[in-house]
């Protein structure tokens, strides 16, 4: 093995009974680098990753690390024995202890711990990766970012030659994502491989070394930063030349009925129990629109206070120009608004239900509590769109829990679609799925919104907005600061706007 | 066990109940099997009835039965237990007899005696889903802990009842009141079969032509989600614990007409704690979530099994509750998630389950 390579992992496989999961894929590792893996859902990024982490046994294939030779790794122990650490997107840390009791624990010797140490020890840790927290202080009291960062401390502390970063930044934002690239740059001055799984194609190109690219659980390839351009790389994970996405609107054309002035929606001083201050809002006919900003600026409250997710304080509200009140969802639904909620696992999918009964659950409850679907029809109403949105699933019958999270999202928008919504709201439909799915989701809001549906979109990535938005509102501080539509369309007006220069 | 029987876990969780209770009829089929022995005896009344361990256990499973129905749904909704239902079983069959015996302790007969027990069983149903929606409205709406919440009924439920006759034991004089929990004349098969049978005919008519084991179970899975799919959280655990009042009245009809009169502080004791058993050895979790209803209705007579097999091999009474700990000790580690998980993954080694391995 080369002296640089810290880890080689060659021809693995994996197979599942139903599923192709790896075949004959290798990847490598070099001291102090930083590699990205990409694929898409059901590429085989996960299972590559929990072979090498002793979550699945291989069926096939050698992996070798330096210093070790030819390993066989069974369970996340051995894997952390030799050196390989993880840190999930889900911090898997206890918030309510301390940072250095975090860092530590499970891995005291005996049962006295001698705390002044432990947390000199964490102190000068935190230190020289330049991480802003001290060991005393209570997890749960960091912000997300730095939580994930006392996650990688404590991986580092335990030796770690290879370091998974298993899609870090998808709750983090802009500055925090800063921040952690630090982190990851100060490493792997210090020589430790990193593994960088993620769905942000910008962050890839901001810190990685190289790509390995998978597709279908077979590699695609591996290259280095500077020869694979991005638009090369969507080509690879999706395996065929890409369109150009900044096309998408163009295509579609917008609607083009007799009523496609009219306002659908107008809210006039809504406001919620969330803590946003009283806007305005109308949709038209067929029209996309968004709400953009910062983390935080309000965006997901808004969209909420017009669903009745949260409690309304105040507002009055027309659909189709009659005045109606909106006290809770139902009131919504009853009224053909649609909502798409930005937290998948929390507020979208019931987990241990199947695809089935996740996907019938909107009209299911519109319809009556005194009038279930017969067996056939929520089967019909579940394959029917199974088939159009293209789900991979096993079959109705699956638990929406074991699907990707691509997948998830495309049942839940399902569910909203049987519904037959007027006004369908997607906040952050495309957050943390694979780019094929994402490209997926944003010609089909242009397609509804053809056919005559309003749809407002919210996303953190704005170049998806600009691609199918018409007009966005853009928010800062939990107030409605400007809306942007035609020429006015661009990222820089956009990061303006927010950030308060020159408005409108 | 065989790889069939791994196979079996995968396949359905009403096997847990089913094995369960099938190792209990191979244990007496062995030992004894004049346990399954059905014959004819001419009881005190004169009737000719069924006699046996059989009929026992279908007779006096049945107030475990109707209650494992609520429990179930009470469960599943609110990922708690009510340990109220013993205690409410005493207030709802204490109003029932105020009713029937007129507040008098020792009536020589009861007038319109049709009319009587009809209003006295509505009281009773009434009662028993008022305090169900006491129990239900604390943690509904208030959000208080299931089994805190319905610890103050446990509590105070038997006084109540007490209260409710001036601690007297109302006799009722009619021999009639005996049909409930006994035998009506003519007919050999126990009258708490038939009541049985009609909650569980019910029960099923409601879950197929109502959404609420749909609602129920979205509810236990992702309260925040089915809130905004448009149900109502909070109403659908109160209905829930109502349910489960319904129930407890049904019990209580059975409870009181098996003595024609009432003994607060013994009657229906301890029974929530078989209930609650009765839900898990289903297979359901006691977390809430999905359940399988007639599982949970096998459970409640796996149990009643269990109790009679013991009493036949003369287990003392105060006994009784150590013996049947071992057993629901073997019975609930052997249906745990983890266990079961141990011995598919010892089974099927060569054919993994179809774990996904999505990216």
């Amino acid at each position: 093995m080369d002296e640089k390579r810290v880890l080689e992992m060659r021809g693995i496989y994996k197979i599942f009974p139903a599923v192709k999961a790896l075949q004959n894929v290798d990847f490598s590792l070099n001291k102090g680098e930083i590699h990205a893996l990409m694929g898409e859902n059901g590429a085989g990024k996960s299972t590559l990753i929990k072979v090498l982490t002793g979550v699945y046994e291989k069926d096939g294939g050698t992996i070798e690390l330096q210093g070790e030779g030819m390993v066989n790794i069974h369970s996340p122990q051995d894997a952390q024995k030799l050196g390989i650490s993880t840190v999930y997107q889900e911090i898997t840390l206890c918030p309510n202890l301390t940072v250095a009791e975090n860092m530590f624990i499970g891995r005291g010797k005996g049962l006295i711990t001698n705390w002044k140490q432990m947390n000199a020890e964490a102190d000068k840790l935190l230190k020289m990766l330049d991480i802003p927290a001290s060991a005393t202080q209570q997890l749960g009291s960091c912000s997300i970012a730095v939580q994930q960062m006392v996650a990688i401390a404590r991986a580092v502390d335990m030796d770690c030659k290879v370091l998974i970063l298993d899609e870090p930044t998808s709750s983090l934002d802009e500055q925090e994502v800063e921040k952690l690239f630090g982190l990851m740059r100060d490493l792997k001055e210090m020589g430790v491989g990193i593994i960088f799984v993620t769905h942000f194609l910008d962050q890839v190109y901001e810190v990685c070394d190289k790509i390995t690219v998978l597709r279908d659980g077979q590699l695609v390839g591996e290259y280095d930063i500077a020869d694979l351009p991005r638009v090369q790389l969507v080509a690879k994970m999706l395996g065929k030349e890409m369109d150009d996405l900044s096309d998408i609107k163009g295509e579609e054309g917008s609607y083009q009925g007799e009523d496609a002035d009219k306002k659908i929606f107008e809210a006039t001083g809504l406001q919620s129990d969330a803590g946003i201050h009283p806007f305005d809002f109308y949709i038209k006919k067929g029209e996309v629109n968004g709400f953009t900003g910062l983390l935080g600026s309000g965006r997901s409250e808004c969209v909420r206070a017009i669903f009745g997710a949260d409690k309304v304080l105040g507002g009055t509200v027309k659909m189709k120009g009659k005045e109606i009140k909106i006290n809770k969802p139902l009131d919504a639904m009853k009224n053909g608004i649609a909502y798409l909620p930005e937290d998948r696992k929390v507020d979208g999918i019931i987990g241990d239900l199947s695809v089935r009964d996740n996907i019938i659950m909107a009209l299911q409850v519109l319809t009556g509590f005194w009038k279930p679907f017969s067996k056939a029809k929520a089967n019909a109403f579940a394959d029917e769109y199974i088939k159009k949105l293209n789900i991979k699933t096993a079959s109705a019958d699956t638990p929406i829990k074991s699907l990707s999270g691509g997948n998830q999202q495309k049942v839940i928008l399902a569910r909203w679609l049987l519904m037959h919504p007027e006004y369908l709201i997607l906040d952050e439909p495309t957050r943390g799925i694979d780019v094929g799915t994402k490209v997926d989701i944003q010609k089909l809001v242009l397609e509804l919104a053809k056919e005559g549906m309003s749809v407002t979109f919210i996303s953190s990535e704005t170049d998806e907005m600009l691609r199918t938005c018409s007009r966005l509102i853009v928010m800062r501080d939990r107030k409605v600061v400007g809306e942007l539509s035609g020429e006015d369309l661009t990222q820089n007006k956009i990061m303006s706007t927010i950030a308060g220069e020159s408005a409108v | 066990m065989s790889k069939n029987k791994t196979k079996k876990f995968e396949a359905g969780q009403i096997l847990i109940p089913l094995i369960a209770l099938i190792l209990l009829a191979l244990i007496n089929l062995i030992v004894d099997p004049s346990f399954f022995k059905i014959t004819p005896v001419v009881n005190n009344s004169g009737n000719t009835v069924l006699s046996g361990y059989l009929i026992t256990i279908l007779d006096y499973g049945s107030e475990l039965g109707i209650l494992a129905i609520g429990m179930t749904l009470v469960t599943a909704a609110s990922g708690g237990q009510d340990i109220s239902v013993g205690a409410t079983i005493a207030i709802a069959g204490s109003a029932m007899l105020k009713i029937i015996c007129g507040g008098v302790s020792r009536p020589t007969e009861v007038k319109n005696y049709v009319v009587t027990v009809i209003v006295a069983f509505v009281v009773a149903c009434i009662v028993g889903m008022l305090c169900g929606a006491f129990n239900g409205t604390l943690v509904a709406v208030f959000k208080i802990q299931p089994m805190i919440a319905t610890l103050i009924l446990f509590t105070a439920g038997r006084s109540i009842a007490a209260w409710i006759n001036n601690n007297e034991l109302p006799i009722v004089p009619d021999p009639r009141f005996a049909y409930f929990g006994g035998f009506i004349p003519g007919i050999p098969i126990p009258t708490t079969v038939f009541i049985v049978a009609i909650c569980i005919v019910i029960i099923a008519l409601v879950l197929k032509f109502t959404n609420l084991g749909l609602y129920t179970q979205a509810v236990g899975i992702n309260e925040k989600s089915s809130k905004l799919n448009g149900i109502n959280p909070t109403f659908i655990k109160f209905l829930s614990f109502v349910i489960l009042g319904l129930c407890v009245a049904v019990a209580a009809l059975i409870k009181v007409s098996r003595l024609s009169t009432i003994n607060y502080s013994v009657i229906a004791k301890d029974i929530e704690m078989d209930a609650i058993l009765a839900v898990a050895l289903g297979g359901n979790a006691l977390s809430g979530g999905k359940f399988n209803m007639w599982s949970s209705i096998l459970g409640a007579y796996v149990i009643q099994f269990l109790t009679t097999t013991l009493y036949k091999f003369h287990v003392q009474s105060d006994a009784l509750a150590a013996y049947k700990a071992v057993v629901v000790i073997i019975l609930v580690v052997f249906s745990a998630p983890t266990v079961r998980e141990f011995f598919k993954k010892l089974f099927s080694f060569k054919k993994k389950p179809a774990q996904k391995g999505v990216a």
